[in-house]
This record gives C-alpha cells, structure tokens and sequence, in this order.
C-alpha cells in the first residue's frame, strides 16, 4: 500500500460501486468515460414506410436548434428599418461577419450570392457545437458523425456542380489535375493525388475536422468531471481534488467555447474556399 | 480467456501511442504556422485580414491529421 493506503478503505467491487457511488474512498475504480457516452437510446420509435425513424436527444437537439435559428433570424429580418432595432442590428452583425470576414475575403465579390448558404451553415454549425456546454443539453450534436457527413456531402454536391457548371464538366477536373507550368513528369504523380484530393480528402477532412474536434472536446470535459465525482469524498484531500477537477470542467468549458466558435468558422471558411475554387480556375 | 483480455489492453494501449504519434508532426506544423503567423502581422499589421485568414486555413489543414489519428483508435478496435 502507498501512501494512497489511508485514504482507501476496503476495495469494493463494480456493482457495489453503482450502487454506492463510484468515489476514491469506497475503493472503487476510476469509472473512465468511454465513446459508450455518445450513444443515445432512442426516445422513441416511428415508423415510416416500415423504416424505423428512432428519435435520440442529439435529433431533438438539432430540431430547437434549427428552429431557434430561424426564430431569431426571422425576428431580425421581418421588418427591416433603416435604422435597425436591436435584434436587426445583432442578425446584421452576424451576416455581415460572414461576409466581410470569409465570403469577400476567399471568393471575392461574386461570392455574395453564396453568402446566405454561408451564414445559414455558419450558425447551424455553430449552434450545433454550443449545445455541448449549454446546460441541460450538454451535448455537441457535431459529435454524431452523421451530422457532419451530411453537412460535408450537401457541400460536396454544390461544389462540384457549381465547378462543372462554370469551367464545364471535363474542364473542371482538367484545371485542377494539371496546373500549367509543371515539368511534364511530375504530372504522372501530380494528377493522381490532384483527383483524390479534391474529390474524396476533402469532403472527408471537413467532417471529420468537425466531429473530432467536438468529440474530443466532449470527452474532456466528461473526463473532468467524472474525475470530480470519483476524487469527492470525506476526506480533505479527496475534496480538494475534486475542486481542481471541477475548476478544470469549468476552464475547459471556456476553452470549447473558442473551439466551438472556431471549428464553425473554419468549416464555413473551408466551404468557401471550395466555393471560390469551383467559380475560378485554378491560376 | 486471459489471453483475449491481455490482447484487448494491448490493443487499447496501442490506440493511445498511436494518437501520440500522430500528434507530432501536426503539432510542429501548427507551431510554425502559428510563429510565421503572428510574425508576418508583426511585419505587416496592414495585412492582418488575409494573414489570419491563410493561418486558419493552414492550421485547419494540419490539424486534420492530428484529429483522424484521435479517430483511428476508435474506428479500428
């Protein structure tokens, strides 16, 4: 026995832990969290055609979501004055950050028209990370792959129609497979990597930039505080771990905060440059 | 039995090793964008727009591999 010893009465085994609680001073194991806490019972079962629709918290989550988006977006827009009230001035914050700050910035002046697919997946995708620290939610709906990928794949199809239809449906594979002024060699490798890159890394890399960092950023939190139930007990030293683990779920939840507002800057970010990509050529 | 569940731990181990292996490289690279970065708005405030802007996007690159080997172990149990 370690020093650890005193603190630690008789180990308990796993059902006595659930039981009694998981805590350092019952004896019991750390209870680590694993990617088991992404998985959702369904709330409830429909069926539709014979498929079975399973509504899960992150499904209802994104319903509030996208409904409190469009609230809040209608309230500003619904009669707009020339001297703006407070909502309309907050929803033209919002609208013009994406614009001035990713849409003038990547694709120029003739990406303004792609500007209201921008700001709409800006905030989905940033309402969706924040319901991560939002109590009572407390759960990214980001860190269900199947949000990103869907996501990833409405972009995919815009950008390469929107490629096609502009440069012409050989020409855009064309221009981006074989930029001019290469040593004619270097094609051989070049092509290749060019074509994968831009048809399959790319729309993967965005979901998975996405729903890893929200599922890592979940985990860590979890982790803390877990570790704050585990380390609580009698004893003195077991509350002050517990206090530091707690401090740290605080702190981390600041931190996700930035990341949250970060990853949905970039994945709109990321979105335009591949908007713009497809409007111009390559040069 | 035992030899199914040391197996398992091994595996598990693996995963975290794999995940720090796979933060070395985009850690280093998200360093030296982030230095250029900030070295480059030093040099030119006046550009600070498209600096940022390019930092983000090179920061997102290599951030991806970092995040796909955080997945890997997860995905290949």
């Amino acid at each position: 026995m370690s020093a650890f010893g005193v603190l630690l009465s008789a180990p308990a085994d796993s059902e006595t832990c659930t039981e009694i609680g998981s805590h350092l001073g019952n004896g019991c194991q750390f209870p680590a969290p694993t990617a088991a806490i992404f998985d959702w019972a369904p709330l409830a079962t429909y069926h539709l055609f014979g498929v079975p629709i399973e509504v899960t918290k992150p499904a209802i989550l994104l319903a509030i979501g996208t409904v409190l988006i469009l609230a809040f977006f209608f309230v500003a827009f619904r009669k707009p004055a020339l001297v703006p009230s407070r909502t309309q001035s907050l929803g033209e914050l919002g609208y013009t950050f994406v614009r001035d700050q990713i849409s003038r910035e990547v694709i120029g002046k003739d990406g303004d028209k792609y500007v209201p697919f921008l700001v709409s997946l800006f905030f989905f995708v940033w309402v969706m990370n924040l319901f991560s620290i939002i109590p009572g939610a407390q759960f990214p709906v980001t860190s269900r792959f199947a949000f990103p990928v869907g996501l990833a794949l409405v972009i995919w199809v815009l950008y390469m129609f929107l490629g096609m239809k502009k440069q012409g449906p050989i020409k855009f594979f064309t221009n981006f497979m074989f930029p001019p002024g290469l040593p004619k060699p270097i094609y051989v490798i070049l092509a290749p990597i060019e074509l994968l890159s831009n048809v399959i890394v790319r729309p993967f890399t965005l979901a998975v930039r996405l729903f890893a960092n929200m599922f890592a950023g979940h985990l860590l939190i979890t982790i803390f505080s877990v570790g704050a139930w585990y380390l609580a007990g009698p004893q003195v030293l077991g509350w002050i771990g517990a206090t530091g683990s707690f401090a740290m779920t605080v702190a981390l939840s600041g931190f996700e905060m930035f990341i949250q507002f970060l990853q949905a800057f970039i994945f709109t970010l990321l979105t335009a440059v591949y908007i713009g990509g497809s409007l111009h050529a390559e040069h | 039995m035992s030899l199914l569940a040391d197996s398992s731990i091994a595996i598990s181990g693996l995963g975290a090793i794999g995940y720090g292996l796979a933060a070395i490289g985009p850690g280093v690279g998200i360093g030296i964008i982030f230095g250029n970065g900030v070295q480059a708005i030093a040099r030119q405030p006046e550009a600070y727009g498209v600096i940022r802007q390019n930092m983000l996007l090179g920061f997102a690159l290599a951030e991806a591999l970092a995040l796909i080997g955080f997945v890997a172990p997860f995905v290949l149990k």
